[in-house]
């Protein structure tokens, strides 16, 4: 067993240094924005984190918005392994590992994200369970580490285990990937709702302040990650032998209408009390929508996230359109954007606008800012990407008539 | 740097040559690997051993006065003066708290300025551990609609009245709960300090601190020579590196010296008053017996040890 592990490995990285002319001209383009997004970071490393607009007043902002906006991503693989391992649901079962390669990409993303918002990334492994101090129970930053790390190391030995096994031409043992991919369930929930926590816990900031925003956390979580696999699935379905059938992309489709709609009702309620009551805690919501005193640069982007997420649930809950590939991949797009925008920005930023004291400082991210996220967007799709490269072929070697003795229904893939 | 003086200094005695050894090629190493990454994040010497060390409230008294030590030999280096790092320990039967007349404030702003210099906060970018708050008279306190960017001629303003903030000293800290690497924390006199040398600068501390009283040092904060205060504490004033969070310690190395803060001193209206709770005869006892006293943000728990009052 052992010493087939460089075997695999070196399967790996031969697959992944094969590829047609796309392949590689979708890698230098990653390479270029992580280039571009790692030059920037060496900038702030030496001048400080002044070179991004963030002040005391907004002393969180893009950074720490993308990182949550990702921790709803890495849900993905929830959306895929309830149906497939609760409900026993095969047609998604055999498509459920690119959840988990997705849920790996998104939580290296997040981690690099909390990386470049520290003032003192040296310090990082103060953060490391046993090594460093983290400061449990009371600090839900501490707790969201943990989690995770958690989380990303379930992924890890899940795919690892599949795809070995795969390689090989085993079958996968069932009694050991099994308990795992349902742990890995409420782990997902875990991340999310200790996130949110982050947030939900903070007295001082009366729009992050809620009790229903962990739910929303999870609601908006359980549409933007399957966005992005419902058309990684069309991809992989076009370019490879991989089987994956309309009934399976459907199915994730109208789940994803029914978190999208418990997310704007969850939203709705959330604005009928802040403008029912009308009290001064009001003020954020106004920053956000309608502007206060002038400051108004988040409006478009509030309203914008409304719009796409509002027509993105009608086409997903509307059988017709929801069947249809193209308003299909419409709505995935508008469910991305517009829940990019409702963590991303939408979130952090009028949170602390005003601040505790009163002061309006209106936050807009600046160019290294932006670069750093791209770069690290560039290396979540790398890893992404890399991941896929190695999964596919194995997935499909996997799938034909084997040429040794094992029969095929037994290495069929989760 | 220390390491490896020591190990060269027992390198000699003959004793344990290979222990020796041993500790003078991991200094050396140590030396080496400081050396170069000092060179790759332009750091000062002793990097490595800084970036090793553990808390400051978990050393030993050797440890803790090879540090201070450490600290003032690189800030007189830096800053070409005669600097002092103490760490005076709290007062046993002192619990400090803090007393502003808001009918007496006349928004001059004197103790803004005077708390930079006392404390060394950063001239440029400029960090204000103070902030006075102009509020209408007809409105009362009402955060939303103060400001503290005003400049008119002469203060007081007819129709205005001030309320400084600063860090209220919490009985109850949000920000010391939500640090998650316990870089913060409550002293037994009740001061809410901050480890410069632990923080990792993610910034928790500052969105959960409802009275704003938290800053961070967004890039290498600048002191003139001339200007620095060379009299400091560990937990308080002495120079701060870039990326960290720093704050109020009601003027810790004075306090614990028996003086008063330096903004209790400089105003000039006497608008600010500052003592021992556990003291029958404080002017902060006083204060509480006689006069009828609020805190900021009361319905948030936090428990400020800093009290406003209307005298008049």
């Amino acid at each position: 067993m052992i010493k087939d592990i460089p075997s695999f490995v070196a399967g790996s990285a031969r697959l992944v240094l094969r590829g047609n002319r796309w392949y590689f001209a979708w890698m230098a383009f990653l390479g270029v924005l992580i280039v571009w997004g790692v030059t920037a970071w060496l900038q702030q490393l030496d001048q400080g984190l002044i070179v991004s607009n963030m002040r005391d007043q907004v002393s969180w902002a893009y950074y720490i918005g993308n990182f949550t906006f990702l921790v709803g991503v890495a849900a993905a693989a929830v959306m895929l392994v309830i149906p497939a391992y609760i409900y026993n649901w095969k047609p998604i079962k055999e498509i459920a590992i690119f959840g988990e390669l997705l849920a790996i990409s998104a939580i290296v993303m997040c981690m690099l994200f909390v990386l470049v918002d520290m003032g003192r990334p040296d310090r990082v492994w103060h953060l490391l369970p046993l090594v460093g101090s983290l400061n449990l129970p009371s600090s839900l930053l501490g707790w969201d580490v943990l989690v995770l790390n958690l989380y990303f190391v379930l992924n890890l030995v899940i795919v690892a285990h599949l795809l070995y096994t795969a390689y090989h031409r085993r079958p996968y043992s069932p009694r050991f990937v099994v308990p795992l991919l349902l742990f890995s369930i409420p782990a997902a929930v875990g991340i999310h709702t200790v996130t949110a926590f982050v947030y939900a816990g903070v007295a001082a900031r009366p729009f992050w302040n809620s009790a229903i925003l962990a739910p929303r956390f999870l609601a908006s979580a359980f549409c933007s990650g399957p966005a992005v696999l419902l058309i990684l699935f069309q991809i992989l379905r076009r370019t490879t032998s991989i089987e994956i059938k309309n009934e399976a992309i459907w199915k994730i489709a109208e789940l994803m209408a029914y978190a999208m709609f418990l997310n704007l009702f969850l939203f709705g309620a959330e604005i009928f009390r802040e403008y029912y009551s009308a009290t001064h805690h009001l003020i954020h919501t106004q920053y956000l929508f309608s502007g206060v005193h002038g400051h108004n640069a988040l409006v478009p982007f509030a309203w914008a996230s409304l719009i796409a997420s509002v027509i993105a649930f009608l086409l997903f809950l509307i059988p017709a359109t929801r069947r249809n590939l193209v308003t299909l991949n419409l709505g995935c797009l508008l469910i991305y954007s517009g829940v990019f925008i409702e963590k991303g920005i939408a979130l952090v930023i009028p949170g602390m606008t005003p601040d505790t004291l009163g002061e309006f400082y209106e936050y807009v991210p600046t160019l290294t800012e932006v670069r750093i996220g791209a770069g690290i967007f560039a290396i979540g799709f790398l890893i992404f990407t890399v991941l896929c490269k190695i999964a596919i072929p194995i997935l499909q070697e996997s799938d034909e008539p084997a040429s040794d003795d094992v029969p095929q229904t037994e290495v069929a893939l989760p | 740097m220390s390491d490896a003086d020591r190990g060269r200094a027992t390198h000699g005695d003959g004793l344990e040559r290979s222990v020796d050894r041993r500790a003078l090629l991991i200094s050396t190493g140590l030396t080496a690997m400081a050396a170069v990454s000092a060179s790759v994040a332009g750091a000062s010497t002793g990097f490595i051993e800084r970036l090793l060390r553990t808390r400051f409230t978990e050393l030993s008294p050797e440890r803790k006065a090879e540090i201070l030590a450490d600290l003032e030999r690189e800030y007189g280096e830096r800053y070409a003066r005669k600097v002092m790092v103490a760490d005076t320990p709290p007062m046993d039967g002192v619990e400090f708290a803090y007393g502003l007349d808001i009918a007496r404030c006349v928004g001059c702003r004197r103790c803004v300025y005077a708390c930079v210099h006392e404390n060394n906060q950063s001239r440029d970018p400029q960090i204000h551990w103070i902030r006075v708050l102009r509020m209408e008279k007809e409105r009362g306190i009402e955060l939303a609609e103060s400001t503290a960017y005003y400049e008119p001629e002469l203060v007081p303003e007819p129709d205005a009245f001030y309320l400084p903030v600063a860090c209220q000293q919490c009985r109850n800290p949000a920000c010391v709960k939500v640090c998650p690497v316990k870089a913060t924390w409550k002293e037994p006199d009740g001061i809410v300090v901050i480890d410069p040398d632990w923080c990792i600068g993610c910034r928790c501390c500052m969105s959960a601190c409802p009275y704003g009283a938290r800053h961070f040092n967004w890039s290498e904060p600048t002191i003139s020579s001339e200007e620095l205060n060379p009299n400091t504490h560990y937990l308080g004033n002495r120079p701060r590196p870039k990326g960290v969070v720093e704050k109020c310690t009601f003027c810790i190395h004075r306090v614990r010296e028996g003086r008063y803060p330096a903004c209790v001193e400089i105003c000039p209206v006497g608008a600010r008053k500052f003592g021992n709770l556990l003291d029958e005869n404080s002017e902060m006892r006083y204060l509480l017996r006689e006069k009828r006293v609020f805190v900021l943000k009361e319905e948030l728990n936090t428990q400020p040890r800093f009290y406003y009052f209307y005298a008049t």
